[in-house]
């Protein structure tokens, strides 16, 4: 398989019962996409589109209220689905192959051990080197990354918050793995420090040659740092394709807005807001999700939900306004058929 | 200074305020009823009104300056700090002329013991299983356990104490339900001695383990509970940290620190619950000496044992205060 | 309202028998109301007769229906109980809300002197209270006693609950639409103070009619009152154990530990209940 991650269908809702009200929030909602090797996926979207959702299933964090419904998971270093790996198997492949750079890294270390006890939780099980042989490594990993050998001893308060996303990254990738999920990891901190960290998870991925899932709100970051780009909206995918591409040319209305309301120097131009709220997703829209806020709705787009097409060889769109779906095309000519001979 | 210095100063300030406040109120408790104990323990006495007057007025000044109660308000206050600072308590009424310190210091060993232990017990027992419990959601066994605890939990200290003693005293009388140790023995290093002590202390040790070991399960249960979604708990199962150090070093780690601080906190509830259980099995310690002053209009000795006893939980309260930087490497900042 | 009560009462098994076992309890006090024999007298009936149809809970050695005697007893400790969490809920309201809201130094001196009086054992304070008043003592002075030190640990709740309200973004959305402070607090901030009150209060509750058993068992209230405490007491000092009439202690005991848990799983279910964790999974239904 030449991907390195293959996510197809993938359902996976929220399914509360509380005091006997019972709600399933449709987060990821029949979502298919893969990620080649050596690559940087990005994933962009409003707050609760889904995204941390999708984080947590394709990272096999998943917790009860959240459930998997449907669909599979395979990584390029797996030889079945991530939902068959039996216990002791997945905890293998942890960190080794697959590891994660957090988001909000204020909280993800434990407040009442040192740095370097927090790399030998995580890392030295699955490296299998001897202790001294281990601290050479994370002293020269540290070094790489620029930080200091001597924050080992510290606690995490200690540092800044900076330093403490530098840590972060330095512990999700001394294991060299194959696969990185870095959800949100820029989100907390301020964009000069942004800036390097960003700098050195690019570095770091470039050396150690790992794909990466970036996931974060934040259009010009995915500029900066996602070779392809993914948006999602209301728990699906609605349009993918080479980073550079989707901000020059992007199809789908909701993609359209969101690269027009990024602020440019010298643009003088009003942003127009997007009309309406996020939708609720235990009860979304029938039909395209989007379509209570689209300037370009049309019957088809309150009755049936679009899929992902390649419109583009290399990029995909769900909406039926660039990839109008056989239904569409049947409803206008039955449109236009009804006009010319009316029924009697 | 370093920051620890700081928190040192900031904690005995609180021991002091806490003594000051405390003996304060045991202060205006006394002086501020309408009932003088003088003519109290004056009427008791001459309640068969065969006295000589004069007798009488002797006997009146006598304990007014035995009381420390002579002179003006100020004065009064001054002597009773004053006393209480070099421990003299004057004489029991009841044991005359033992002085009440002595009552006191035969006394607070038995109480310390029956507190530590239990205490000791009470918490490690309690929040270990709370943990498990809290941790492993599904386990019938600790789901079963909760339900154990969330049933002693309200329950106070005399009712439990009572139910232990009449379980024991009445259905299965295996152990001894009254005093310190079996009365025809000689107090020493000896091992008969030793295990009768022992084995006394058995229905106490378990009446005030079983009042305070509810709450420090519950308590710890839900703790867990709530750390177990914490980020840094999530961030390491993610990594495939071995779970039983996730347990270990991740969560039980973190909630003992309030776990402590509650310790801290509750410590003069559970004093009173000593107390009480010393009365029910008639235990040698503090409670049964304070009852008996009490029935015999012993003054000085409920005075006493009032001060002593905020003393004394002051003290333990201030010691567990000073452990706790032990624990939390964040105790820096305010 | 009555809503939200079944609610809890079909799918929360705590609350559910909290209720239970606090109805019974307040069926025993209503019942009170029609006893057939006054409570303060003695010797009314044929003594230490064990449980029957004429006496349902027997009669105890001072010749009085145990029955009878239970739920006046079980009436005058749970208004007692009652009117100390009352008071304290008001000492506690008071400082916790000024703390929490206030905060800075005067939150730091009030929260000394709280851990003050937390630390501070009460048993041995109330009991040279009890010396001093002796035969002055009365139930409202003991009450007033336990209430002025019976509310730190709850001021210490309610203050947590206040400093986060205070810092939450929607106080400071409303200071800035210009409502007025008492509009805040009355509108915005009761809603979530008002749980945690009543669930501090039914503990409270739980906490004076302890201490009250455990004094009076001791003898150091008045015992001429019938308390479930000074029932326990007198069925002392007749060594009903020992003589057999285990039902005169039994009645008590039992109906005091139905009360405490009732109370303390509706108090356990209320907080479940108001957890804003569940509270947003049960709205939008």
């Amino acid at each position: 398989m030449d991907a390195a991650l293959s996510v197809r269908n993938l359902r996976a809702y929220y399914v509360t019962d509380y005091f006997g009200v019972r709600r399933e929030v449709r987060a990821v909602d029949d979502v298919t996409l893969s990620v080649g090797k050596n690559e940087i996926y990005g994933i962009a979207g409003e707050s609760s589109c889904g995204k941390s959702t999708f984080i947590k299933t394709v990272a096999a964090a998943i917790r009860p209220p959240l459930r998997v419904l449907g669909g599979s998971i395979k990584y390029s270093f797996l030889d079945r689905d991530l939902y068959d790996l039996d216990e002791k198997k997945l905890s293998d492949i942890r960190w080794k192959q697959l590891s994660c750079i957090p988001q909000g890294s204020m909280s993800v270390l434990n407040p009442v051990r040192r740095i370097r006890e927090s790399f030998q939780d995580f890392a030295f099980p699955h490296m299998g080197l001897d202790r001294s042989e281990f601290g050479k490594v994370v002293n020269r990993h540290l070094e790489r990354l620029h930080l200091q050998p001597t924050i080992l001893s510290s606690y995490p308060h200690e540092l800044s918050g900076g330093m403490r996303q530098r840590v972060a990254i330095a512990l999700a990738t001394v294991c060299r793995p194959e696969f990185i999920i870095a959800d949100e990891p820029t989100t907390a901190l301020d964009v000069v420090v942004q800036k390097d960290v960003l700098a050195l998870i690019l570095e770091t991925q470039r050396e150690i040659g790992s794909s990466m899932i970036f996931v974060t709100h934040d259009l010009t970051v995915h500029a900066n740092i996602s070779d392809r780009l993914g948006i999602m909206y209301a728990g699906r995918l609605i349009e993918e394709g080479p980073t550079r591409d989707v901000f020059r040319d992007p199809m789908h209305p909701y993609t359209r807005h969101l690269v027009a309301s990024l602020p440019r120097i010298g643009d003088l131009t009003a942003k127009a807001a997007l009309t309406g709220t996020p939708p609720n997703l235990a009860q979304p829209p029938s039909g395209c999700r989007f379509h209570p806020r689209c300037p370009l709705a049309t019957d088809i787009c309150r009755q049936a939900n679009p899929e992902l097409t390649t419109a583009v060889p290399g990029r995909r769109v769900a909406c039926y306004a660039v990839t109008p779906s056989p239904e569409a095309r049947a409803m206008t000519n039955h449109r236009m058929t009804n006009d010319r001979f009316p029924p009697s | 200074m370093t920051s620890y210095t700081w928190y040192f100063l900031r904690r005995l300030g609180q021991f002091v305020l806490v003594v000051f406040v405390g003996i304060n109120i045991v202060f205006f408790v006394t002086h501020a009823t309408p009932i003088d104990p003088v003519e109290q323990a004056i009427s008791s006495a001459t309640q068969f009104g065969q006295s000589d007057p004069r007798a009488v007025e002797i006997m009146r000044k006598a304990l007014r300056e035995l009381y420390g109660l002579d002179g003006t308000l100020w004065q009064q206050y001054l002597t009773f700090w004053r006393r209480l600072a070099t421990g003299d308590f004057g004489p029991s009424l009841s044991a005359f002329p033992t002085p009440v310190s002595k009552l006191i210091g035969q006394a607070l060993p038995w109480t310390v013991g029956l507190l530590a232990t239990s205490t000791l017990t009470a918490w490690c027992i309690g929040n270990f299983m709370g943990g498990l419990a809290g941790y492993y959601r599904r386990n019938r066994l600790l789901k079963a356990a909760g339900i154990f605890a969330m049933g002693l939990q309200p329950i106070p200290s005399y009712i439990m104490s009572l139910v232990v003693l009449i379980l024991f005293g009445y259905f299965w009388p295996i152990l001894p339900i009254t005093g310190g140790f079996e009365m025809n023995i000689h107090p020493g290093f000896t091992f008969s001695f030793i295990s009768s002590v022992v084995t006394h202390s058995l229905l106490p040790v378990l009446s005030l383990t079983l009042i305070t070991i509810g709450a420090w399960f519950v308590g710890m249960r839900s703790l867990v509970s709530n750390i177990i979604s914490e980020d840094y708990v999530v961030y390491a199962e993610l990594a495939g940290v071995d779970r039983h150090k996730i347990l270990t070093s991740y969560v039980m780690r973190n909630a003992l620190m309030p776990q402590l601080t509650g310790l801290a906190l509750s410590l003069g509830g559970i004093f009173n619950g000593a107390i009480i259980t010393e009365v029910v099995f008639g235990y040698p310690g503090l409670g049964t000496l304070l009852i008996r002053g009490v029935n015999a209009g012993d003054y000085s000795l409920v005075l006493g044992i009032a001060s002593i006893s905020i003393i004394a939980v002051a003290t333990a309260v201030f010691a567990i205060d000073l452990l706790y930087p032990l624990l939390d490497p964040r105790v820096k900042i305010r | 309202m009555l809503k939200i009560v079944r609610d809890l009462f079909r799918h929360n098994r705590e609350f559910a028998v909290g209720s239970i076992l606090v109805l019974l309890v307040v069926g025993l006090v209503v019942a009170s109301f029609f006893s057939p024999y006054p409570p303060l007298d003695s010797y009314l009936v044929p003594p230490d007769t064990p449980p029957s149809w004429d006496h349902l809970l027997g009669t105890n050695s001072r010749g009085q229906d145990v029955f009878w005697q239970l739920t006046i007893a079980m009436r005058n400790s749970l208004f007692f109980g009652i009117s100390v969490a009352v008071i304290s809920r008001v000492i506690s309201l008071v400082i916790g809300l000024v703390s929490g809201y206030a905060g800075g130094m005067v939150d730091r001196i009030l929260m000394s002197i709280n851990d003050t009086f937390v630390v501070i054992p009460l048993f041995p304070i109330l009991t040279l209270f009890y010396f001093m008043m002796h035969d002055h003592m009365s139930w409202t002075l003991l009450a007033l006693a336990m209430a002025s030190l019976g509310w730190p640990y709850d001021a210490r709740l309610i203050r947590s609950v206040a400093l986060s309200l205070r810092n939450r973004e929607f106080t400071t959305q409303s200071i800035f639409s210009g409502m007025s402070m008492r509009q805040i607090l009355v509108e915005d901030h009761l809603p979530y103070v008002l749980p945690i009150v009543f669930s501090t209060t039914l503990n409270n509750i739980n906490w004076s009619i302890g201490l009250e058993v455990t004094l009076s068992v001791i003898g150091l209230t008045n015992i001429e009152t019938p308390t479930i405490g000074t029932m326990i007491y007198w069925a002392n000092q007749h060594t009903a154990m020992v003589a057999g009439v285990w039902w005169w202690v039994l009645a008590p005991v039992a109906t005091v530990i139905m009360t405490f848990i009732g109370l303390f799983l509706l108090s356990v279910s209320m907080n479940e209940f108001i957890d804003p964790r569940t509270r947003l999974a049960r709205m939008g239904a």
